[in-house]
């Protein structure tokens, strides 16, 4: 029998807010364990929880750039379990009233757009970090308390694929937002999968399994590919598929069981009466509005409408936030009208430079003002373009201006017509053979000549003028 | 007349006019509390004999006049346990928003804590780690509670004022059983930053005092919006002294009648409408009134407050500090800490709101005891509209017997049925002395006005003082 995969994510994102989510310590992950905390977040008796209004403002700017209508009320609630990284052993989240839901994502999977739902974003509050040791364990609580968004998507995804495309995009707006870092290494965003199959053409969702501790994007496409196949096996055999949460082991490549259905915990969810219920300010929501930066699709749009950029060129340019910036930035900077040259200079050599060094396209500090003005070396043809690919590299080693690196490798081109017909005149002595066959009309004749002429240069010699030289010399003739 | 047997507000006419020094008056309330406390047993960790440590730490109390505080208030490096044996030599590393405004204020913090139910979790102080406290008007009697220690220190001159915390009648019912003054604040008037939780969205601190004028000076101390507590109010703090002294002719009075049953005490019942008598000759007119909910207030209350008990406790777990029990494992940590930490009411409460709140039966008890909550607050609403206040008997008894109740928690629970509204619907309340049983128990009155009318309720009840003697009476001891 044929199946399909019905699959939804649930994304943890890290705030990156000046302070935490409910007291006032500075959010800084490089210090020392346990020094970014007050009674506040580490839970004391009789302390109580303020919001901070950076990270509901945070939660609201992501939203809107996710389409989420805003609800006019919300409020926080406290979900109860006891664990050691968890000073009050209850988190302030948020239950049956989010800060905002009905959003969606679009995303463009195998060549096709696709819209994701996105069902609510809500705010809540991180744990702390348990560190274990042989015979004890740590808690760290410089992250208890640091604001968190819970992105939940509807069960739109199909694929694996589509779950990574989804992530990716996902995190690109946000990058665009720049309200976390994204950094799922970091922890700083989190993603747990719900999945399950059904016979294809059913209407009813099978059972589902719920995936957790997958620590990249690739994780998640591999999990969710094991859990398929996993499932698929059971769903043949005839078996009957049980409600779980399993954990993915990257190393063994596969899920594990950790708790069933009937272990699920009850977490007794109640309004924290310390946050009493809050309206949002619907002004404050449109001034928000009004502020969020051009986002990634409208950005792709505007690339292609103002620099006449193709689709697939301004895809590249605006999968992340600082290239995109990068790559503007050096339009802008080029003074020509027509931008197709420095585009084709930033989606070509700068590309392959960037990805043969494994690194962003910003990350390879070329110079804007040097990159436009190699560029020029090339258009008014004094040096070739083959040199200029090796400047470029030089420039991103040495971090050096262009014309230094041209004056240092003496790779300006000759353009001088007395010196290039002295080489001119050996190459057509030397090649009595090609001369004839470009007099009996064969033009390929003329390129293996400016070839030689090129190599008797050192690739010096200036193709077109070399061309126009060797081409006026056998036909006066 | 020893210098702690004067009022608080005599005490600081003195202090101003140069005519007394702090130092006496904390020599008199030492040589008071030498005296009597082994028989009243008013604070938490008082050792008969125990000058020296006494002595030790009354040199580093500033030179204001001393205040007793219930062992609840967090007070930077002063013990604050709860009466618990879970928090035991638990010393907060900062002061509760009360104790800033009091030292801001000039008075000295008492350095021992006022006993009480554990977590404030009693009506009769007999739920405490530490011990029962006894009634000053008769030793076999319990103080009420929760705030019985605070209360019985006032009655005993063994303090000049203090603070206690009001729940569902915390400090109205000791007041009344003690024949002092006590004042419940509109919820949001006072700051519960720094009082360790019982039930977040009914606590609230206020002052146990000799009089009325006491009561006016330090609710006006203690008022105020705190941005730590987002459920505090941002609402100017009047001068209560300047309600006093006003007469209180044509005010318009209500008596509830449902307050007025059977099951009540009838000699606080003749007690209770002589007052009532004495109000209407001073020219108030008295009227029965309605408050159709009440019948359903306990039953709401201890949904309500042990749902939110069973969370605000689930902190202490013995991993950050406070009792922590020998153990092999983290669960079992858990376990023994909490097992042999809370006492049997504690745990009674953590079991009932655990319960209440848990998946299936939150909506027919939490979610119900909500919606009645705001019909109770309903009632009360209608009848202020053409009331300027409510006057009921604070308890529907004198003082009972130690340990009389305290194998029926039911018949316990009954001992606030005549407070616990004015906590649901969060409006202020005093309770006042107005006389004594044919047993010499005292018995109070109780005036309730609608929220952040605190005013009404000082000039109603010191109008009432002035016209009686019952607040200059004193046990013999």
């Amino acid at each position: 029998m044929k199946y399909q995969t019905v699959i939804g994510l649930e994304v943890h994102l890290q705030l990156n807010t000046k302070t935490k989510a409910f007291c006032g310590c500075p959010i800084d992950f490089g210090k020392t364990p346990n020094s970014s905390v007050c009674p506040v977040c580490l839970g004391f008796p009789g302390t109580l929880p303020v919001y901070n209004k950076e990270a509901l403002n945070s939660a609201i700017k992501l939203a809107l750039a996710f389409s989420c209508q805003i609800q006019e009320h919300t409020k926080f609630d406290r979900k109860n379990y006891f664990y050691p990284d968890l000073p009050k052993n209850y988190q302030i989240s948020q239950f049956d009233l989010p800060l905002s839901r009905n959003g969606y994502l679009d995303i463009s999977s195998d060549g096709k757009i696709k819209r994701i739902g996105i069902t609510r974003v809500h705010l809540e509050e991180d744990a702390g970090k348990l560190i274990h040791e042989t015979s004890s364990s740590l808690v760290d609580f410089n992250r208890t308390g640091v604001p968190l968004l819970e992105i939940v998507s509807e069960p739109d995804l199909s694929s694996p694929q589509e779950a990574f495309d989804y992530l990716t995009s996902l995190k690109n707006v946000i990058e665009y937002l720049d309200v976390s870092d994204c950094d799922m290494e970091k922890g700083s965003l989190r993603c747990d999968a719900n999945i399950s199959l059904r016979p294809e053409g059913a209407k009813e969702l099978g059972v589902k399994t719920e995936l957790k501790n997958m620590n990249s994007f690739k994780g998640v496409k591999d999990a969710l590919t094991f859990e398929i196949g996993r499932q698929t096996e059971l769903l043949e055999a005839g078996q009957a598929m049980s409600q779980e949460t399993r954990l993915w082991d990257a190393q063994k490549n596969e899920t594990v069981s950790m708790r069933s259905k009937e272990g699920a915990k009850d977490y007794r969810y109640f309004p924290d009466p310390d946050l009493t219920v809050f309206v949002i300010d619907q002004e404050m929501v449109s001034r928000i509005k009004t502020q969020l930066p051009e986002l990634p699709q409208e950005k792709m749009q505007r690339f292609m409408r103002d620099y006449g950029l193709s689709e697939y060129d301004a895809k590249i340019l605006v999968s992340s936030k600082k290239n995109a910036q990068f790559s503007e930035d050096c339009i802008q900077k080029y003074p020509e009208k027509d931008k197709k040259t420095v585009v084709n200079w930033l989606i070509g050599p700068l590309l392959s430079e960037a990805n043969s060094r494994k690194l962003n396209l910003y990350e390879l500090n070329v110079n804007q003002e040097e990159l436009i003005s190699l560029i020029g070396f090339v258009e008014n043809q004094s040096i070739s373009h083959l040199s200029a690919k090796l400047v470029l590299t030089q420039m991103i080693d040495s971090q050096k201006p262009a014309s230094l690196i041209i004056k240092e490798n003496n790779m300006l081109q000759i353009s001088d017509t007395a010196a290039l017909e002295q080489i001119i005149c050996d190459v057509v002595q030397e090649n009595e053979k090609s001369v004839i066959s470009f007099k009996a009309g064969k033009t390929n004749a003329l390129m293996f000549l400016v070839g030689q002429v090129m190599k008797k240069s050192g690739g010096k010699a200036n193709p077109k003028i070399v061309g126009e030289l060797i081409r006026r010399r056998l036909t006066d003739a | 007349m020893d210098l702690n047997q004067l009022t608080a507000h005599e005490l600081l006419d003195r202090l101003k006019k140069g005519q007394v020094v702090s130092k006496s008056i904390l020599d008199s309330l030492y040589a008071r509390i030498q005296a009597v406390e082994p028989k009243v047993k008013a604070y938490a960790r008082f050792k008969p004999g125990d000058k020296l440590s006494l002595n030790l730490q009354a040199s580093a109390l500033s030179a204001g006049l001393p205040i007793t505080i219930k062992d609840n208030i967090c007070t930077e490096g002063l013990n604050t346990e709860c009466c618990s044996k879970i928090l035991a030599d638990f010393q907060p590393p900062y002061d509760a928003t009360v104790i800033s405004k009091l030292k801001a204020a000039g008075s000295s913090i008492f350095p021992l804590k006022s006993n009480m139910d554990e977590f404030a979790f009693g009506s009769s102080t007999e739920n405490s780690y530490f011990g029962t406290t006894h009634n000053p008007w008769d030793l076999g009697s319990v103080p009420g509670g929760s705030s019985g220690g605070s209360a019985a220190a006032v009655a005993s001159d063994e303090a000049i004022w203090a603070l206690g915390s009001d729940t569902g009648g915390s400090i109205r019912q000791p007041a009344s059983f003690c024949g002092v003054v006590g004042l419940k604040p509109t919820y949001g008037r006072v700051s519960r930053f720094g009082l360790i939780a019982f039930a977040s969205s009914l606590d609230q601190i206020g002052p146990i005092t000799k009089d009325v004028e006491d009561a006016a000076i330090l609710t006006r101390i203690i008022s105020g919006y705190d941005p730590n507590d987002s459920t505090s109010v941002n609402q100017e703090v009047p001068d209560y002294t300047k309600s006093l002294g006003n007469e209180i002719k044509g005010l318009k009075i209500g008596t509830p009648k449902e307050y007025f049953i059977e099951g009540m005490d009838a000699q606080v019942k003749s007690v209770i409408e002589e007052a009532v008598n004495r109000l209407k000759s001073l020219g108030g007119a008295i009227n029965q009134v309605s408050l159709p909910h009440t019948q359903y207030a306990v039953p709401v209350y201890y949904i309500i407050a042990t749902a939110e008990a069973s969370s605000n406790l689930a902190r202490f777990d013995g991993v950050q500090y406070g009792y922590r029990a020998k153990s092999t494992s983290l669960i079992d940590m858990y376990k023994k800490t909490r097992a042999e930490g809370f006492g049997e009411e504690a745990k009674r409460r953590i079991i009932l709101g655990t319960f209440a709140l848990s998946h299936g039966y939150y909506d027919a008890y939490y979610l119900r005891a909500l919606k009645v909550r705001t019909l109770i607050k309903n009632d009360f609403d209608a009848v202020f509209k053409d009331f300027d206040c409510i006057v009921a008997p604070t308890s529907p008894t004198p003082a009972f017997k130690i340990g009389e109740r305290t194998q029926d928690p039911l018949k316990m629970y009954l001992s606030d049925i005549y407070t616990i509204s004015v906590n649901l619907a969060g409006i202020p309340a005093i309770s006042i002395p107005c006389g004594f049983t044919k047993n010499g128990l005292p018995v109070g009155l109780q005036i309730m006005a609608k929220p952040f009318n605190e005013e009404m309720l000082f000039r109603v009840a010191h109008a009432f003082e002035q016209n009686t003697e019952w607040h200059k009476v004193k046990p013999r001891l």
